[in-house]
């Protein structure tokens, strides 16, 4: 009974990122001499420390990993999250020179809405590989963008847009409440409807869900158009948070963090099973990582190779071949 | 013969819309028909062009390789810093440089294979491993003085008394030709088609799939590392920065090209016309003057999409007949 307790623990999605995020804290701890990075504090009636910090300049990929969840759930892959990341936040640094934030918000919205469908239906109806179908917009969507603010990079006044990437509310950075209210929505949604159910089964068996009456098609596409709208929300974040909107870099490599979210917290690339818990641990161990380059004074330039490494060592700890030995390892010991 | 032309039929699109595309800028744009542009297209498009032909490759294996545009950067600052630091002549940093990419490519390619991880996860993590590498080295580009270079970037093999080929152009032009070879004339570019077009049948046939793996990811790496030798002569200097983004005009060009994304059916030639045909509008765009570079990406994407729905507009059609 204790072996199965033991062995359903092993096999949680979320254990290899905890760990990592575990060990993370420790080398921060052990390189501060204390435990200043676990310290919160107030100051002018918000809270400071690392921890939010890391949960506030994480939202972005949280964000984007929430909607890359489930695509991957349906056996896809979204590589265009950076580009409609840059269209939105163009689409709302145009509108905003001339009108108010919530309807600059509401186009930069529909405008990533828009392009997610675009990509659903190139992928669930066009029957296009996602890969390649979701590569056509990474290319042109920065052109768009660049299109969108006639290749300048755009500056934003206006207080009520600010609020999105620099407000607090309870005390907290915007962003994190945002993050917590999409991450609920999203799991109430998929998890007490059979909308998740939905998702898996496509991404599982696509032929044998058509049978079963499932209109994956619909569901596919519903998925691509709410990473769409996810990353228009992470798009505007962005832009909100340095009052800028940059068509070449806003975003940039951005689906690359969001996709290893996603594969760290346990949603394997070739679809089915997913889980939304992990892939918001998954960007937390990625912003983590970005944090503790900082604090242990390792270049930004340099910081991509730890990244690599850690990448790395997830996949080949996640493999299957090195999950058999390791079981091999584990159930002789058992037996000795 | 209907057969053989429906299998021509992607290749064949592909030259047409570049003669179509030539054409069309020509009779925009008047000093456009020359020789002259013409042989600037292969002259812009070398480093490109070296790293696609690595990339198509892969590509007919059904395989990708995010990590060559950082591999160019890392090897440009790579050879900039052997050369002018420590004083290594140029020939031996050069065959340091493609030693080093061919043993990172058949690291990646060993990780895919062995632990059966998607290509496209692994190589990701390449990219940032080698462009950290890169700005590990130097942040900053650091130029070339050598005389070995100054006489390879002076020298140009003449074609006629006005125009001439720079080394680039010709490192190029030799790595299509190799590039050529090996994928239609080799048993290696036949396993290669056979492991993209199904790599249980070609484990049943016995084909050497691992090595077939590990090889081609090593000859793509070792051709962006080649490529990024080459970018040192062509720029004078080496750059830890240079090639972000090249892998997606390199796949954009292997795809255009008429290339599978999902490996088994290709042609080396549709790299090359795929290249010219970036070539042809980033060079009809920068003629036009007016027009935002914005355009260039945008006319890519559109492309690429075009082709992708005429392939599956051809596989669709070719499945209906066997049926």
């Amino acid at each position: 009974m204790s072996a199965a307790r033991l062995s359903g623990w092993r096999h949680s999605p979320a254990v290899w990122p905890l760990a990592g995020l575990v060990l993370l804290a420790l080398l921060n701890v052990a390189h501060d001499g204390s435990l200043a990075f676990f310290r919160i504090t107030v100051e002018n009636g918000h809270f400071y420390g690392f921890l939010i910090d890391i949960l506030n300049h994480g939202a972005i990929t949280m964000l984007l990993a929430l909607g890359m969840t489930l695509v991957i759930a349906t056996g896809g892959i979204d590589l265009s999250v950076g580009s409609v990341m840059a269209i939105a936040g163009a689409v709302a640094a145009m509108l905003i020179q001339d009108g108010s934030g919530w309807a600059a918000a509401a186009a930069a919205l529909a405008a990533g809405l828009g392009c997610g469908v675009a990509n659903g239906v190139m992928v669930a109806w066009a029957r296009v590989q996602p890969i390649v179908a979701t590569l056509v917009l990474m290319v042109a969507g920065r052109g768009i963008a660049q299109l969108v603010t006639g290749d300048n990079v755009v500056l934003i006044q206006s207080k009520d847009f600010d609020f999105l990437g620099n407000g607090f509310v309870l005390m907290l950075p915007f962003s994190i409440v945002l993050v917590a209210g999409f991450y609920l929505a999203t799991w109430a949604g998929l998890r007490k409807t059979a909308a998740g159910l939905f998702v898996e089964a496509a991404g599982d068996n696509e032929t044998a869900s058509r049978f079963a009456g499932l209109a994956t098609a619909r569901v596919k596409g519903c998925a691509y158009a709410f990473c769409g709208l996810c990353a228009a929300v992470a798009g505007l974040v962005v832009v909100s948070n340095v009052s800028s909107a940059d068509p070449f870099k806003t975003g940039e490599y951005k689906e690359l963090d969001a996709i290893f979210a996603v594969v760290v917290g346990g949603t394997a690339l070739t679809g089915g099973r997913f889980s939304l818990l992990g892939s918001i641990i998954g960007a937390l161990l990625l912003q983590t990582l970005q944090t503790t380059m900082y604090n242990l004074g390792v270049p930004p330039d340099i910081a991509p190779v730890p990244k690599a490494l850690l990448i790395l060592t997830v996949c080949l700890l996640q493999s299957d071949k090195t999950r058999r030995w390791a079981a091999g390892r584990w159930r002789r010991k058992a037996a000795a | 013969m209907k057969a053989a032309l429906q299998q021509r039929l992607p290749l064949l699109t592909t030259a047409g819309i570049f003669v179509l595309l030539f054409v069309a800028a020509g009779m925009l744009y008047p000093r456009f028909f020359s020789e002259r542009v013409f042989v600037n297209l292969f002259i812009s498009q070398s480093v490109l062009g070296i790293v696609a032909v690595g990339m198509t490759l892969v590509i007919f294996s059904g395989g990708i390789d995010l990590s060559v545009g950082a591999v160019v950067g890392f090897i440009s600052i790579f050879m900039a810093t052997l050369v002018m630091k420590e004083n290594v002549p140029p020939v031996l940093a050069a065959v340091l440089a493609v030693g080093l990419g061919a043993l990172f490519g058949a690291m990646m390619g060993a990780i895919i294979h062995v632990f059966r991880q998607p290509p496209f996860l692994i190589t990701l993590a390449g990219m940032f491993l080698a462009r950290g590498a890169a700005f590990w080295i130097s942040t900053e580009a650091t130029p070339i003085d050598h005389p070995l270079y100054d006489k390879l970037s002076g020298y140009l093999l003449m074609l006629n008394p006005k125009l001439g080929l720079p080394v680039s152009a010709l490192a190029l032009l030799a790595v299509m030709a190799g590039g050529y070879v090996v994928a239609h004339h080799t048993r290696f570019g036949r396993n290669l088609l056979a492991i993209g077009g199904s790599e249980q049948s070609a484990l049943l046939m016995g084909l050497p799939v691992g090595a077939v793996k590990v090889g081609v990811y090593a000859l793509c790496s070792a051709g962006a590392a080649f490529a990024g030798v080459v970018n040192t002569v062509y720029m004078g200097s080496g750059n830890p920065a240079f090639g972000a983004g090249m892998e997606l005009d390199a796949i954009a060009a292997v795809v255009v090209g008429g290339t599978l994304l999902a490996g088994g059916r290709g042609h080396m030639l549709g790299t090359v016309c795929g290249l010219l045909i970036l070539g042809t509008i980033n060079t009809a765009i920068s003629f036009n003057g007016s027009l935002s570079p914005a355009w260039s990406r945008i006319v890519v994407g559109v492309l690429l999409l075009s082709f992708i729905l005429l392939q599956r507009l051809l596989i669709r059609g070719v499945r209906g007949r066997q049926r």
